[in-house]
């Protein structure tokens, strides 16, 4: 039976919100099928706002690879803003998807990217207004499968009991399959209800349906393990690794909005995974090994996207784009290929060395100069041993330098504060690395006109990390260094007015502190905030610490735990970890051992240059690097 | 930049919700899609040269929107509509393009003809609304603005306003039921006077205030045609052969 379109109900609220192009669909290359054209139907949600959720690869991949099956759809949908949610509360729509405004539980699979933990609040408010019950007990067979994908799904323990599975890593080929179970489950008369379904899909081992697995605690409120409660379900689940991105060149028709989004381009990926080995980092973790797509993918993907978009920006994506074996040639291929179209090409720039400024300047040829960014992460030389990020004081003002000489008026550099280890001096370092950058560019240039921001926010230990044992900083200490910091920079007569000071203060980090590694029992806290009207926590103007905090003391005060045990607690080696059982490929002695490293001040080298340390991502997940060099050329394109 | 080209364009539907800026964005992404040749202002970041005359508000829908391009290359007008047209999102639609020969577009539209649909509004107390307003000589009415809270005059500008009754159309409302709907030509002035502030004089003068809100759509801009009270086609020059 075809599904009715909400929009002639959702229609007459529009005038009334802010922003309404964003809830109307119709972007160019969005795809609407007919409701019975499809047997399984996803509908997959970025959990906060379009302008946000709209440019994620992820969920645009999914939805290209989805809607190219022929028994399958895909629609998406976004977190709607306060205005339109009580509208739809008081008129009674529901949460709807944005291509074809169908009712979000009308669909078989609800799918949630979760990019940061800061999304968990809007997944209540969506699966609220879409009628489905918040708690995956209580679901029916009306109801779709909740699953969740993305990084922060790496650990979803804080949000099991909202979910009915979760999937580890990359999602191309793990969609697939997913649509393939439930299509032959309801070709098959749905035998056994969700519960059939789900435990079709935990018994392949790659995805995970958290209420298939019990939590046994200790007295004192530690895990003591986390077993399945059935036969057939694999005792640990599995990440999953894309090889060979070349044979996955999506997105191959980028969407186009109509309302303005924070990315206005079209970006490829380049290269999938690092292994810096940055030990804070856990994007850098959790997608090893470093998979190169090649350089003519890249190019042909960067032409088809223009054409299809008509974008007038190219974005090379990836967690550390300098490192692709062949980015110099790609650089130059592209900047040759799009001269004289007004065509920008950007790349987000962390690594600090003259190599980068080369590249910036031939990304910049075609198109605007705006500012370089460096990521040093650690103000002291000590504090970047601590973390891995291997750039000494001389590699950083010597590239520094060489921008500002090279025309660059304004350097941005981003450091973390609250790092295991940490004291009062190595935040302090920062204000002085800044003055020094900003003493050698003056001499460099013979100019005043150079400038610096520092850029700082609290460190998050991230499970799957090698801090994933880490005490995090108490949010005070961070708010004073953060503070001291500040002066440092100020009341500096000579170098203070050219340097810019940005900082998050720390008690934002403390909440995303305790999603980051909670278990099931932070569930209740979630839902408390939420109920107490806890929405787009991401947003600082939405965020509310107190609310937070009040909750989880409401809802943890039953239980032998809170916050602090949560956050500011240093875990010892053989604790139970809540997302032990999930595996990300990594060696848990591995990760022990470069814990320690961290901090006896051992930095550990990249296996993309270096002989293998046996990290076990490789080996677990039988992946393995992907890189160049090709040794190909971008072809220059005839353009009008 | 050899040639500029008039373009009519429709904001229609779900699109009616599409801002300024949601447009010119639209517009710029169709033009490098459509491999049309706009032209480039020059300096430290250039421009695609395309302008706006008077751009309805966000939630109106119109049938007569402007812009002007410039091209660096001669195009026929006909083949630029249909590229244009094909690289548009549908409800973005372009009506018609003409190549500019006469003078600034943003001078010929002078008035603009708009429709406000007023599901549930009682046609008799319309009719008695719109005779108050008419027979008014100032309806000091107030809007809040950038600049804060502002008076003025919602009468002058108005030229006609007349009343109909039709079946609803309208989104979210019972569809054949009758509707109220307002017709009224009024001019461009300083500071501009749009529907919904006439609206508020009609309420102001005659308590008249319909139940829901309006949904309201431009057709037509251009030239005030002093005999009829209605705008002319803005492209007449360029059709009859122009006064270049
Ligand atoms: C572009 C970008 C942004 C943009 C746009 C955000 C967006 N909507 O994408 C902006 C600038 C807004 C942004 C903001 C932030 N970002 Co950001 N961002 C990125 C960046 C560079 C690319 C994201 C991307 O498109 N990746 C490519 C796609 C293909 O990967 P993916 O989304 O993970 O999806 C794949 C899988 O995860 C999986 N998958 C994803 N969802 C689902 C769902 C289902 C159901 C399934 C089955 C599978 C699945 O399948 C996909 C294909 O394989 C990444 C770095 C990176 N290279 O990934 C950081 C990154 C994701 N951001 C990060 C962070 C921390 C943030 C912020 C929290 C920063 C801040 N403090 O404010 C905010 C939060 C924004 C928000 N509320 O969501 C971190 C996440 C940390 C982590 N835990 O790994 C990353 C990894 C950067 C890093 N190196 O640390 N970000
Ligand atoms: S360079 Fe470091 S911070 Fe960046 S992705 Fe790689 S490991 Fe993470």
């Amino acid at each position: 039976m075809p599904v009715e379109s909400l929009f002639s109900r959702l229609e007459p609220l529009l005038p009334k919100v802010q922003k309404p192009i964003q809830y109307v669909g119709g972007e160019l290359n969005s795809t609407v099928k007919d409701w019975d054209e499809a047997t399984v139907r996803w509908a997959l949600m970025y959990p906060d706002a379009y302008e946000v959720g709209l440019p994620n690869q992820g969920v645009q991949i999914l939805y290209e690879i989805l809607n190219e099956l022929p028994e399958t759809m895909a629609e998406r949908t976004y977190a709607v803003w306060p205005d339109l949610e009580a509208l739809m509360r008081s008129e009674g729509v529901p949460q709807f998807t944005v291509d074809a405004h169908r009712p979000v539980r009308a669909f078989d699979v609800l799918g949630v990217s979760f990019s940061t933990e800061l999304g968990y609040t809007n997944l209540l408010t969506a699966l609220d207004l879409a009628g489905i019950p918040l708690e995956a007990v209580d679901r029916t067979d009306e109801d779709p499968i909740v699953l969740a994908g993305g990084h922060a799904a790496f650990n979803p323990e804080p949000i099991a009991a909202f979910l009915d599975a979760a999937v580890l890593g990359d999602g191309e080929q793990i969609a697939i399959a997913i649509s393939e179970v439930v299509r032959e489950w309801k070709a098959e008369g749905r035998p056994g209800g969700r519960d059939e379904l789900l435990m079709r899909l935990a018994s392949t081992g790659g995805v995970y349906v958290p209420k298939f697995y019990d939590v046994e605690y200790h007295p004192d409120g530690r895990i003591k393990r986390v077993v399945p409660n059935r036969s057939g379900v694999p005792s640990r689940v599995f990440k999953h690794t894309v090889m060979d991105l070349d044979e996955w060149p999506y997105p191959k028709k980028p969407l186009v909005p109509l309302a303005e989004t924070v990315h206005e381009r079209f970006s490829v990926e380049i290269f999938r995974g690092c292994t810096r080995g940055c030990r804070f980092c856990q994007a850098g973790m959790i997608t090893r090994p470093v998979r190169e797509r090649s350089i003519t993918t890249i190019g042909d993907m960067v032409d088809a996207g223009l054409k299809e978009s008509g974008f007038s920006e190219v974005g090379l994506l990836s967690l550390s784009s300098a490192d692709h074996s062949e980015i110099g040639e790609i650089a130059k291929g592209l900047a040759d290929r799009y001269e004289g179209t007004q065509t920008g090409l950007s790349l987000p720039s962390t690594r600090v060395d003259a190599f980068n400024i080369d590249l910036a300047n031939e990304f910049s040829r075609n198109g605007r100069r705006s500012g370089l960014t460096f990521a040093p992460e650690g103000g002291s030389e000590r504090m970047r041993k601590v973390i891995n990020k291997m750039v000494t004081e001389e590699d950083l003002i010597r590239t520094v330098t060489t921008a500002y000489s090279q025309g660059w008026r304004q350097v941005k550099l981003y450091f973390m504060c609250g790092l295991p280890t940490e004291e009062d001096i190595d935040v302090l370092a920062i204000a002085d690395l800044a003055k020094k950058v900003i003493k050698a560019g003056r001499e460099a240039t013979g100019s005043r006109d150079i400038r610096c921001t520092v850029s700082i926010g609290g460190f998050v230990p991230k499970p799957h990390t090698p801090f994933q044992w880490a005490a995090q900083c108490d949010h005070e200490t961070v708010d004073r260094r953060l503070r001291e910091l500040r002066d440092a920079l100020r009341g500096d007569k000579e170098y203070g007015r050219a340097i810019g000071y940005r900082y998050h203060d720390g008690k934002p980090s403390i909440v995303e502190g305790l999603l980051s590694r909670g278990d099931r029992r932070v569930a209740s806290v979630i839902r408390a905030v939420w109920e107490d009207g806890g929405r787009f926590d991401g947003w600082s103007e939405h965020f509310s610490y107190e609310r937070w905090m009040t909750a989880a003391e409401r809802a943890l005060s039953g239980e032998l735990v809170d916050v602090e045990w949560y956050t500011t607690r240093e875990r010892e080696e053989h604790e139970v970890l809540p997302w032990d059982h999930l595996d990300a490929g990594l060696d848990r002695e591995w990760l022990w051992q470069d814990w320690q490293d961290a901090v006896n001040d051992v930095e550990v080298e990249d296996c993309r240059w270096t002989p293998c340390y046996d990290c076990g991502g490789c080996p677990t997940m039988g992946t393995e690097i992907q890189i160049g060099p090709t040794g190909k050329k971008l072809l220059p394109l005839t353009v009008v | 930049m050899v040639q500029r080209l008039r373009v009519r364009y429709a904001k229609r539907g779900r699109l009616r919700f599409t801002s300024h800026r949601d447009i010119s964005r639209a517009v710029e992404r169709a033009v490098r899609r459509a491999e049309i040749p706009v032209a480039f202002s020059a300096g430290f970041s250039p421009h695609p040269k395309i302008s706006y005359a008077g751009a309805a508000p966000t939630g109106v829908a119109s049938e007569a929107e402007y812009l002007e391009i410039g091209v660096s290359r001669p195009c026929d007008p006909d083949q630029v509509r249909a590229d244009l047209d094909a690289s548009l999102p549908p409800g973005l639609d372009v009506l018609d393009i003409v190549e500019a020969r006469s003078g600034s577009l943003a001078d010929k539209l002078e008035c603009s003809v708009w429709e406000l649909r007023l599901p549930g509004a009682d046609p008799v107390a319309a009719e008695q609304a719109v005779k108050e307003f008419e027979a008014a000589d100032r309806v000091e009415v107030e809007r809040l603005t950038k600049k804060g809270m502002r008076q003025f005059d919602a009468r002058q500008a108005v030229r006609s306003v007349a009343v109909s009754v039709r079946a609803d159309t309208t989104a979210g409302q019972e569809p054949g039921q009758p509707c109220v709907i307002l017709r009224m030509v009024v001019r461009h002035e300083t500071p501009a006077v749009r529907p919904d502030d006439v609206l508020m004089g009609l309420r102001l003068v005659a308590g008249f205030a319909p139940p829901s809100s309006p949904e309201v759509t431009r057709l037509a801009q251009g030239p005030l045609d002093a005999t009829t009270g209605e705008p002319a086609d803005p492209f007449d020059a360029e059709r009859s052969g122009g006064d270049l």
